[in-house]
Parts: structure tokens; C-alpha cells; sequence
């Protein structure tokens, strides 16, 4: 079974992300980017299957600039065995929208045969969590989100996903997207000697246009604003002021 | 953890703006690599660092090690740490492809060192050790001993250690009293029986691997039982805390030393050969210890120098982002103003946020400049191998006495509070206090300098730094015209210094004078390479200001410095111990 996962180049979760002056978006020139880490859970994932021998080959599919070359190497140190860049866009500051980031992944899933698509549940720039469900649509392929366990079983796959109040656990039918929670796996660091192997790895490069796919957006972002800054406290006498601070202020 | 302990991006400024390391691509070392996969080896160690070693650092202090039933313990959080350092085998960027490694540039394996310390110095410290162990092993042994003591440490089954230091032989190595008798030969060349104690031994004894490689300094005995006296006689012996059949060497950790800071890292009183003797086996010839070690010193001190800028940078991050937050008192021009400001409003405290950043990214260029030296004197550049030998001391000892001096700022920023441990400063303070000492005091790396590098040099050294510092001078943009002339200043200064030096025709009268060029000499270099960088295109307004601050500051005290060895003072070559 070949097994494919999406992954993302996102602003890293430990740079404070700065919102551009014009509003139009989130500053990502000259910021540390790296891969999303749901998706590092996904390719963590696909890698366990591998060794457990229930998977032959992990393909690792990046769709966006060509940086996102970076992204994909990031996942051939981890042990994915080969990966594809579909460029899509020219300006890092330029987001693939779901609907057609799942449209060029069902058509590589075809290319490729694959029999599971191991995905992030989201990506942690822009929060959508909706490219596993459009793909899932697009193929008529089961679904099976927010996975904290899975277990390949014949033609199925048992996934206990993270909901409300506790775990679910359901069966659904092979072929399958799974798309993993941050409770699935913790990923390993991709070594030193691993990223440098890596380099010797297949990667092959196509464009979206190379599917028929455009990318053009559908949606407008109106604006994006910096959270609102915290105000300064204020020390009170005692608890009698307090309480009448509260009350005051509606909270209580 | 209160914040990052290291800026990366001021890193990449250093390593990819200033020294232009992808020049280093192109030489035949590292053909093939490219800056792409550097990049991705810095996110590697900066992610092992941040979220593998920093967690562990102040539990490594509270918790110290321990000695039970013959083991030293090591904080469980820091061998967790220092095992993730090996999994992901940051070890192996620097060695040679042919010999297990992977031939990155050394100074993409000292940035991986600067992360790695500034999160946890003590954790990386076990690596750091082991890395130059196997790496005399892999220069000096046989292919037998190659096998057997530095391949295990490559493939993280085993950490080595370095004993040189006995109770009563510290920086005097020539006095070391441990014996070695001659004990036949095998596969792993000539072996023999070791006797005596080591002291300051680092990871000498530790929980995390069950192999230990332990170098050991000392003198071999002769058919007629007696040894050379002085260094001439030292050699240098692998002594394995496992022997190759298995049995365990009769190798103990007597005693553990109760450190001030840097407490992760067990330093172990050891015993070799209390029972049968200590097996060990002689690597290189007989007689050959002490230019072996110093085959690998210059490395070591770049380590050290790291280490300390490290920490430099954690004091002024962790002072910086304090002194942002924390508000108090009023501005000297608005003494009545309703609130109080943040910190960062008061000059004085300014002026020792100031000093911190130009300590740090001095220290940080210094010691990034120095391995560059060490890539490029690696292809065979030879004034790339002058310069080092002349700046190896300042790279040791600069950022060991100005980081120190950099964290009792960040200590001072924090006022009644940095003296308290429920804040990182003082951890910092006490771990930095370290440098000046180990690999070559202080005091040390003086008489290297002004000896060996300066009275006694044939290279041509002196010559080539100014001549450098003239050549950045000259090139500086006009907004820094200011630093050009504060620099030149000091450049002519230490000119004076050391040609009042020769002129003594005394070296030992001049050498009594050696750190004050030390200092001196230090101060110069950091004020050319804080220019350079500063003059460095994409250099930000945070670099000049650093630049100004030294230039305007600190550059000044090298003439103070060097007055007593301008006016040949032998106050301390004569006066009266008893007067003391």
C-alpha cells in the first residue's frame, strides 16, 4: 500500500507571527518557516505504518512555492521514501486555498495509487481544517478526522478520533484520509545523517497547471488584525473594592 | 522557560550576511552540501535544543548528580536530553565523510554548539567532550583502535571523557603523577597497567551510556621503572570503563565535586587502578601525550568561547525581555509623571542592555570568525591557520571574561530579583563562571598570547590581524565613522603595547604583564569584528548601535589596559610576597 501525505510549509509555531501593515496578511518575508506540525504527525504516522510493514512506499506531496522544496526534504530525512512539489504559487505570501489543494491531492492520489492519505488535521497558519474533508468528497474515499489511534485491519482502518467529551472510535473502509491529532504520535527529529541522505532522495517537481487545476482564490480576506494587546491591571485595597470592580464591569 | 534562550535570526545574520559561509561550499571538503542543508542542520539542533535540552537545564541544577553504589547519576532530564543530542547525531556534523561523519563546515557544527549551550550547557557538554575524544582517537589510533574506542561514540553507545588534571597538577601537566607499566601488546597495540588519581574529571562517570572512553594522561615507566620527568615524558592512553571481553576496567569514580554551576555535568574525583590496574592502551608513541592534546586545543577553546558567548546571549535575552515588561520608577526628564516607565526607558539600564548585546555578538563573532578559520586553514589557506593560532587565546578567554561581565548586568536589570534563584540569571552567572577556568585559564591563554603568539612568533601574526582590522577600517560605511576612529585608535595602541613588550628584552619580565595585553588584545579584535559586522549590508540598526556603544565605551579602556606594559611595569614580576 502506498501512502501519501500533504504537507505544509507554515511560519514557524515558535516565531510571534507579525500582521503586515496593510492588513492584507500575516508578514512571512525573511520568517523562520517550517512543516506544519500536524502534518509532521502525519508523516511520523505514515513512517510507523512503513516499519510496521503495513505500508510499502510514504510519498510526502507539498502544494505552494518552491521553498516548500525545504518542507519536503524535511519529510525524506524523517524516512518518507520519495516526494513531489507541485508549485502553485510564486509569493511565499500566497495561500492555496482548500478546495484547491484537494483537488490537485485527489489527482496525484490517482496518479500514484495510493490507498491511504495520512493528513493534518489543519494547518496551523490559517486554521481551514477542511482540505482532508474536500479530498475525502472529491474521491467518494471514507473519512476518518482527528485521529489520536489508528490501526490498519485488513480493509479497514479502526481510527479513535478526539471529539467532544472524550474518543470515538469508528471503522471505516480502505481507501481512506485520515487526518491526525497532536495526541497520535510524537514525531522523531529527522538526524543529522538522515537530512543529509535525504538529499539523494527522489523529488520530483510539477506545477498545478501539470493537473489542470487553478489555483486562482475564491475567497477575499477583508482583513487581518493583531489581537487586541492586554491593558494594564490595576491593584485595589481590598476585596470589598474588588468584588465592587467586578460587578461594575458585568463579570459577575 | 522565561524566553528564547537564543536569537537564530542574529545567528544567520553572522553566518550567512557577515562570513558568508556558502563560500565554504566550494571547498572540496564540502562539495555536495549547500546552504539549504545547512539551514535545515541549524533547525535540527535549534529545535533539539529548545525543546529537548532547554526543559532540563534548571532541573540540572537543582537536582545534582549523584554517586550510588559506584554509578553517578545524572539528572534523569538532562540524560534524556543528552540522549536525543546523540539520536538525532549532531555529533557527527563536523567529522570527515570517511570517517563516519559528515563533513559539514565546522562553523555549522560551533552554531549548532552556541544553540545547544545556550539551552543547556551542562547536557551539551557530554557530547562536547566526547566529540573531541574520538576525534584524537580517529587522528592519533590505529584502525584497531578506531574500532574500538571512537566508533562506539560515533554511533552513541559510548561518551568519552578527557583526563589530563590530577589533585595536585592542574595547569602544570608535566608534573602528572599517574603510571603507566607496560603490560604486553595486542590487537589494540601496546597495552598497559595505569595507576592513579584524576580530578576535574567532566562525565568521568555518568548513567546515560554503558561505555565510557576515557583519555587519560600519563607517564609510562621505563624497563627500569623509572619515568621522564617534565611534559617530555607524558603519553596518552585510551582507558575504556568496559574491556573489549567485557569485564569492567578497574576504573571508579571516587568522589564527585559539589560545583558552583554547571552542576548537569557530574565532575568526578577518578581512581585507575586501585585493584589490578587500569587497562589501557597507548595511543600514538610514547612521549607524544601533550602535542597530541594540543592537536586538539584549538578546537577545544572554540568550544569553550562558544559556550560563554552562549551564555552571554541568555543574559541579555533574558534581562532584555524582563526589562521590557517590568516597569518602575520615572524618567529622569518627567519625575512626576502619574505611571511608572518600563526599564528599558532608564539609561543606565539601556547602557547595560548596550554592553550585553555587544559582549554577546562580539563574543559570537569572535568565536563564528575563528571556526570559519578553522574550515578555511582546513583547505590549506595558511594565513587562515596564522590568524587562528594568534586568536585562539582571545577566542577562549574574551567571551569567558566579558560574558561574566555581561551576566552581572542581566543580574543587575533584575535588581533584588536576579539574586534570587526563582530567576535564570544567577544560574546563568554561576554556569558561565566555568570558562575562565577549564581548558586554560585565563592567565593561561595571557602567556600564550604575548609568549608564543606574540615575543616568540615567527608567523608573522600581529602583522596580519592589523592589517586586517586596517582593511575593515578602511572599508566601513561613513555613518560609522566614529567606530572607524576609536578603532584605529586602539589598533595603534596595542601596536605600542607589544613593541614595548619586545622592547623589554625580558620575556619573562614581560610575560608578567601578559593579561593586561590579553585584555587589551581582546578588546581590539571585538571592536574590528563588531565593525565589520556592523558594516555588513543587511546589518540592522541593532548592530551599529552595538558598534557605537563599543567604540564609544569600551575600545577606550586599551590603553588603560595596556599602560603597565607600555611603562614596563614589574610591580607583580618583584614585589614582596610576604607583603601580599
Amino acid at each position: 500500500m502506498k501512502v501519501l501525505v500533504p504537507v505544509k510549509r507554515v511560519i514557524d509555531y515558535n516565531v510571534k507571527v507579525r500582521v503586515k501593515s496593510d492588513g492584507s496578511g500575516v508578514d512571512l518575508a525573511n520568517v523562520k518557516m517550517s512543516m506544519n506540525p500536524f502534518d509532521e504527525i502525519a508523516v511520523e504516522e505514515a513512517i510507523r505504518l512503513k516499519e510496521a510493514g503495513t505500508a510499502d512506499e510514504v510519498i510526502a506531496v507539498s502544494i505552494g512555492v518552491k521553498q516548500a522544496q525545504e518542507t519536503l526534504r524535511t519529510a525524506l530525512a524523517m524516512g518518507a521514501d520519495r516526494a513531489i512539489l507541485v508549485v502553485a504559487a510564486d509569493d511565499v505570501h500566497q495561500d492555496i486555498e482548500p478546495l484547491a489543494v484537494a483537488k490537485i491531492l485527489a489527482k496525484v492520489v490517482e496518479e500514484e495509487g495510493a490507498g491511504l492519505v495520512l493528513a493534518g488535521k489543519q494547518a496551523i497558519d490559517n486554521d481551514m481544517n477542511a482540505t482532508g474533508q474536500m479530498l475525502s468528497a472529491l474521491l467518494g474515499w471514507s473519512q476518518a478526522t482527528f485521529a489520536s489511534d489508528l490501526k490498519i485491519e485488513g480493509e479497514h482502518a479502526v481510527v479513535t478520533r478526539e471529539v467532544d467529551g472524550g474518543l470515538q472510535t469508528i471503522k471505516v473502509k480502505m481507501p481512506a484520509i485520515v487526518t491526525v491529532d497532536l495526541r497520535l504520535n510524537e514525531p522523531r527529529y529527522a538526524s543529522l545523517p538522515n537530512i543529509m541522505k535525504a538529499k539523494k532522495k527522489p523529488l520530483d517537481e510539477k506545477t498545478a497547471a501539470d493537473y489542470g487545476i487553478d489555483v486562482s482564490p475564491r475567497l477575499e480576506v477583508v482583513k487581518t488584525s493583531e489581537p487586541e494587546t492586554r491593558q494594564a491591571g490595576e491593584i485595589v485595597p481590598d476585596v470589598d473594592t474588588l468584588v465592587a470592580k467586578l460587578k461594575e464591569k458585568g463579570i459577575i | 522557560m522565561a524566553g528564547n534562550p537564543f536569537e537564530r535570526e542574529t545567528l544567520n545574520l553572522l553566518l550567512f550576511d557577515w562570513l558568508r559561509i556558502d563560500t565554504l561550499a566550494e571547498l572540496p571538503a564540502h562539495q555536495g552540501q549547500d546552504v539549504a542543508d545547512w539551514t535545515a542542520v541549524l533547525n535540527l539542533a535549534d529545535r533539539v535544543s529548545k525543546e529537548a535540552l532547554a526543559p532540563a537545564w534548571r532541573a540540572s541544577d537543582r537536582t545534582e548528580p549523584e554517586l550510588r553504589d559506584g554509578v553517578v547519576r545524572v539528572e534523569p532530564g538532562t540524560r534524556a536530553a543528552v540522549r536525543t543530542w546523540l539520536d538525532a547525531g549532531l555529533h557527527l556534523a563536523a567529522v570527515p565523510e570517511d570517517e563516519g561523519g559528515l563533513s559539514l563546515p565546522f562553523t555549522v557544527a560551533a552554531a549548532t554548539m552556541a544553540m545547544s549551550m545556550a539551552s543547556h550547557i551542562a547536557a551539551a557538554s557530554f557530547p562536547m567532550l566526547s566529540v573531541a575524544n574520538s576525534r584524537v582517537i580517529r587522528t592519533f589510533g590505529t584502525a584497531a583502535q578506531i574500532a574500538a574506542f571512537a566508533a562506539p561514540q560515533q554511533a552513541g553507545t559510548a561518551l568519552g571523557t578527557m583526563c589530563l588534571s590530577e589533585p595536585n597538577v592542574g595547569s602544570s601537566l608535566g608534573d602528572v603523577a599517574t603510571r603507566a607499566v607496560p603490560d604486553g601488546h595486542d590487537d589494540l597495540g601496546p597495552r598497559y597497567r595505569l595507576r592513579g588519581t584524576k580530578m576535574w574529571i567532566s562525565a568521568g562517570g555518568q548513567d546515560i551510556t554503558e561505555q565510557i572512553v576515557h583519555l587519560v594522561l600519563a607517564k609510562a615507566e621505563g624497563p627500569d621503572g623509572r619515568v621522564i620527568s617534565g611534559s617530555g615524558g607524558l603519553s596518552l592512553f585510551a582507558v575504556p570503563s568496559v574491556l573489549p571481553d567485557g569485564r569492567v576496567n578497574d576504573v571508579a569514580v571516587t568522589g564527585l565535586n559539589h560545583k558552583m554551576g554547571w552542576r548537569g555535568t557530574p565532575n568526578c574525583v577518578m581512581a585507575f587502578g586501585e585493584k589490578t590496574g587500569a587497562q589501557g592502551w597507548l595511543i600514538g608513541t610514547e612521549g607524544q601525550g601533550l602535542p597530541i592534546m594540543f592537536q586538539m586545543m584549538n578546537e577545544a577553546r572554540i568550544g569553550v568561547g562558544i559556550g560563554a558567548a552562549a551564555l552571554a546571549w541568555r543574559g541579555y535575552l533574558t534581562s532584555r525581555s524582563y526589562a521590557r515588561e517590568r516597569v518602575q520608577g520615572r524618567a529622569l526628564d518627567a519625575r512626576d509623571a502619574p505611571d511608572p516607565v518600563p526599564l528599558t526607558r532608564h539609561p543606565d539600564v539601556r547602557r547595560m542592555l548596550l554592553a550585553q548585546k555587544a559582549i554577546a555578538e562580539g563574543s559570537l563573532a569572535i568565536c563564528l570568525y575563528a571556526a570559519r578559520l578553522v574550515d578555511l586553514s582546513g583547505a590549506g589557506d595558511e594565513e587562515a591557520e596564522t590568524l587562528l593560532g594568534l586568536l585562539t587565546p582571545i577566542v577562549k578567554s574574551w567571551p569567558s571574561e566579558m560574558g561574566l561581565v555581561a551576566n552581572h548586568m542581566a543580574i543587575q536589570i533584575h535588581g533584588g530579583y536576579g539574586y534570587t534563584r526563582d530567576f535564570e540569571v544567577e544560574q546563568i552567572y554561576r554556569d558561565n563562571r566555568l570558562n575562565p577556568i577549564h581548558e586554560g585559564t585565563t592567565g593561561i591563554q595571557g602567556i600564550d598570547l604575548l609568549g608564543r603568539k606574540m615575543l616568540f612568533d615567527r608567523t608573522g601574526g600581529l602583522d596580519l590581524l592589523l592589517r586586517r582590522i586596517s582593511e575593515t577600517a578602511d572599508n566601513a560605511p561613513d555613518d560609522l565613522a566614529g567606530c572607524v576612529t576609536a578603532l584605529r585608535a586602539a589598533r595603534k595602541a596595542l601596536e605600542e603595547g607589544v613593541a614595548a613588550a619586545h622592547d623589554m628584552n625580558d620575556p619573562a619580565a614581560a610575560l608578567a604583564n601578559a593579561t593586561q595585553m590579553l585584555s587589551a588584545a581582546g578588546h581590539v579584535v571585538a571592536g574590528w569584528l563588531l565593525l565589520d559586522l556592523a558594516s555588513t549590508e543587511r546589518a540592522g540598526e541593532g548592530q551599529k548601535l552595538a558598534c557605537r556603544y563599543f567604540s564609544q565605551f569600551e575600545l577606550p579602556q586599551v590603553r588603560a589596559w595596556l599602560a603597565p606594559v607600555v611603562a614596563k611595569s614589574d610591580l607583580t614580576a618583584t614585589l614582596n610576597e610576604d607583603a601580599l
